[in-house]
């Protein structure tokens, strides 16, 4: 049975220094990682499910107390519908996307995969991109698959209040916005875990920031709060999912998200810099 | 075949240092590791083993030295895994994932075929259970994943921390097969152990450290040969008045169980002129081989207290030398 060990593989020289790593076999390995767990399969079909339940639920109870709503409130909803439909489970799925980007990678440090992952590719970068590529896309879809659901089944229940429909103006851009936040925001998560390195500390982590220390910014009296609040990553990210600049919103959908994705790179830039320096 | 272009590359650690927290673990570290031969890593536990391998693959970076396969840093290798075969700690694997997954995740990176995957999985006897996960598997099943993740790209070198960890009996004696047969093509094999007589049986060449230092680079026989505990077996009727000659020649005496004595300090050469001028009997005069467990016991106690200066000198040589491999 031995003799099954010499198949001929005779590229394995030391003389292929210097050669191109394979670039869609690194990509194709990342998505063996993240299709094999299923763990990770499971929250993904979760994130649609639940985005688009949380959107009939919330979507519903809000008209059912249409009449109750404040004036200003109603007015929000007048002028951006589809922020009110995408918002709801919008919530939500950020958070999954947070907590499996962390997972994705801390993960394998958790379970010591690190070390066969980091084996097969020692320059450790081409790892750690091929990672945040692949997760990106798949966030995407899968949010992209979202917010449509979402907006189909929300869009409905508005419409005796508030008719809105794809073809409105800013509705589409808000839609893929959706799909484009997410995938920025899993690099993010993904740039957080590969510095923290440990699944718990990673989670709580991230979610901290979203759900706490970001919204706690609003506190800081004046201006200063307005803008820290505005020049988050998370905060400035968000405003590619609404259909219509709001009035307070100090930047731009497409500004925001600029913002967000320098923090992001800022952050992956220290994450590479962190994973190559660290023992593994 | 690939074990026929050429002699496979030589592992070679060149003045390898490495502290972590202030303590230097590797310690001005020097060796290489030919082809074709088994090469066995001993040292007691803490000696840095693990740690040297790892500095070897690219997982720690070393302070200062290096290590380098065939000359090149296993860092630049571009598919290191169809050069080098590492089986590192058996807990490599994320326990949700399935055997197969594990291997094909692998096998992506490197461009090696899907089909591969079968046959390592086929040859280290896990196919079966390929589609189960990893965290079912008993520590034997992990090794043997381990392992068959080593073996993925067909490599010409491997280095095995501790393979036999957690196998059964069956599973010892396939594993030093086939390392003795993947050295007899040419291979490149580095393979640690904390069991002396698997070593034995296994490795023809050794590499010894003790705190992160070289003992002793050499065969497994002049390892054995080197070791000042060689006796000899004596075994005469006369043996109590044999006893006191050979005390007072200076030799030293036990008896074994049979009656038999075993003589240290002195040599069969001088037994046999003592019993000759006494006129005593002998049936049996043969000298004893020490066991590569006290050739090593000897060595490594050696250097720990004789040349010991470093942070650590206190740790007790024997207690560091017992089994059981610290990560």
């Amino acid at each position: 049975m031995t003799a099954t060990v010499d198949t001929a593989n005779d590229r394995a020289q030391p003389a292929d220094v210097g050669a191109r790593l394979d670039t869609t076999g690194l990509l194709r390995s990342e998505w063996t990682k993240i299709r094999s767990l299923r763990s990770s399969v499971t929250a993904l079909v979760l994130l649609v499910v639940v985005t688009i339940g949380f959107t009939a639920l919330f979507v519903g109870l809000t008209v059912s107390q249409w009449d109750q709503l404040d004036p200003t409130q109603e007015l929000t909803y007048q002028l951006d519908p589809t922020r009110l439909i995408l918002g709801a489970g919008f919530q939500l799925s950020q958070l999954a996307v947070c907590v499996l980007g962390v997972l994705v990678i801390a993960n394998e440090y958790s379970s010591g995969t690190i070390r066969s992952s980091l084996l097969a590719v020692p320059r450790r970068t081409p790892m750690l991109i091929a990672k945040a590529v692949v997760f990106a896309v798949v966030v995407f879809v899968v949010s992209e698959v979202a917010a449509f659901g979402a907006f189909f089944v929300g869009a409905p229940i508005l419409h005796s209040k508030v008719p809105v429909g794809i073809g409105d103006p800013g509705v589409l851009g808000a839609i893929l916005g959706a799909g484009l936040y997410g995938a920025v925001l899993g690099v993010f998560s993904i740039a957080v875990g590969a510095i923290v390195r440990h699944t718990a500390g990673g989670i709580a982590g991230i979610i901290a920031f979203v759900l706490v220390l970001a919204p706690l910014t609003q506190l800081i009296p004046g201006s200063v709060g307005e803008y820290v609040f505005a020049y988050l990553p998370t905060s400035a990210g968000q405003l590619m999912v609404n259909a219509r600049q709001g009035p307070d919103d100090l930047l731009t959908p497409w500004q925001g998200f600029g913002v967000m994705c320098l923090w992001t790179t800022a952050l992956m830039l220290l994450a590479n810099f962190m994973l190559r320096r660290r023992d593994a | 075949m690939s074990a026929t272009n050429g002699p496979a590359p030589v592992i070679e650690v060149r003045d390898l240092c490495k502290t972590y927290d202030d303590k230097l673990v590797i310690d001005h570290l020097s060796f290489a590791v030919q082809p074709g031969v088994v090469t066995g890593f001993l040292g007691p536990n803490g000696a840095g083993k693990s740690t040297t391998m790892r500095l070897i693959v690219g997982l720690d970076r070393p302070t200062s030295g290096e290590a380098v396969i065939g000359g090149v840093p296993y860092v630049d290798l571009v598919r290191p895994l169809t050069v080098v075969g590492a089986l590192l700690d058996a807990g490599a694997t994320h326990p949700g994932r399935s055997a197969y997954d594990h291997l094909l995740y692998l096998s992506q990176t490197q461009g090696i075929p899907r089909t591969r995957v079968d046959e390592v999985l086929e040859l280290v006897g896990l196919r079966e259970v390929a589609r189960e996960r990893a965290g079912s598997f008993s520590l034997g099943m992990g090794q043997r994943l381990g392992l068959a993740g080593a073996l993925l790209g067909d490599p010409r070198v491997l280095i095995l921390d501790e393979p036999v960890n957690g196998l059964d009996p069956d599973g010892i004696m396939w594993i030093r097969k086939l390392v003795i047969y993947l050295a007899g093509e040419g291979r490149t094999i580095l393979i640690s152990s904390h069991l002396m007589s698997e070593m034995a049986a296994t490795a023809s060449d050794l590499i010894v450290i003790g705190r992160g230092r070289l003992i002793a680079a050499c065969t497994t026989d002049e390892f054995i040969e080197r070791s000042s505990k060689r006796s000899v077996l004596v075994v005469s009727p006369d043996a109590t008045a044999l006893t006191e000659l050979i005390t007072g020649a200076g030799g030293q005496v036990d008896v074994d169980a049979d009656g038999a004595l075993i003589v240290h300090l002195i040599d069969a050469a001088h037994i046999g002129a003592l019993a000759s001028h006494a006129g005593l009997e002998l049936h049996e005069l043969t000298p004893q081989l020490a066991s590569l467990e006290d050739a090593f016991m000897e060595q490594t106690h050696a250097s720990t207290e004789f040349g010991g200066n470093s942070a650590d000198g206190a740790r007790d040589p024997v207690a560091a030398a017992s089994p059981g491999e610290q990560p």
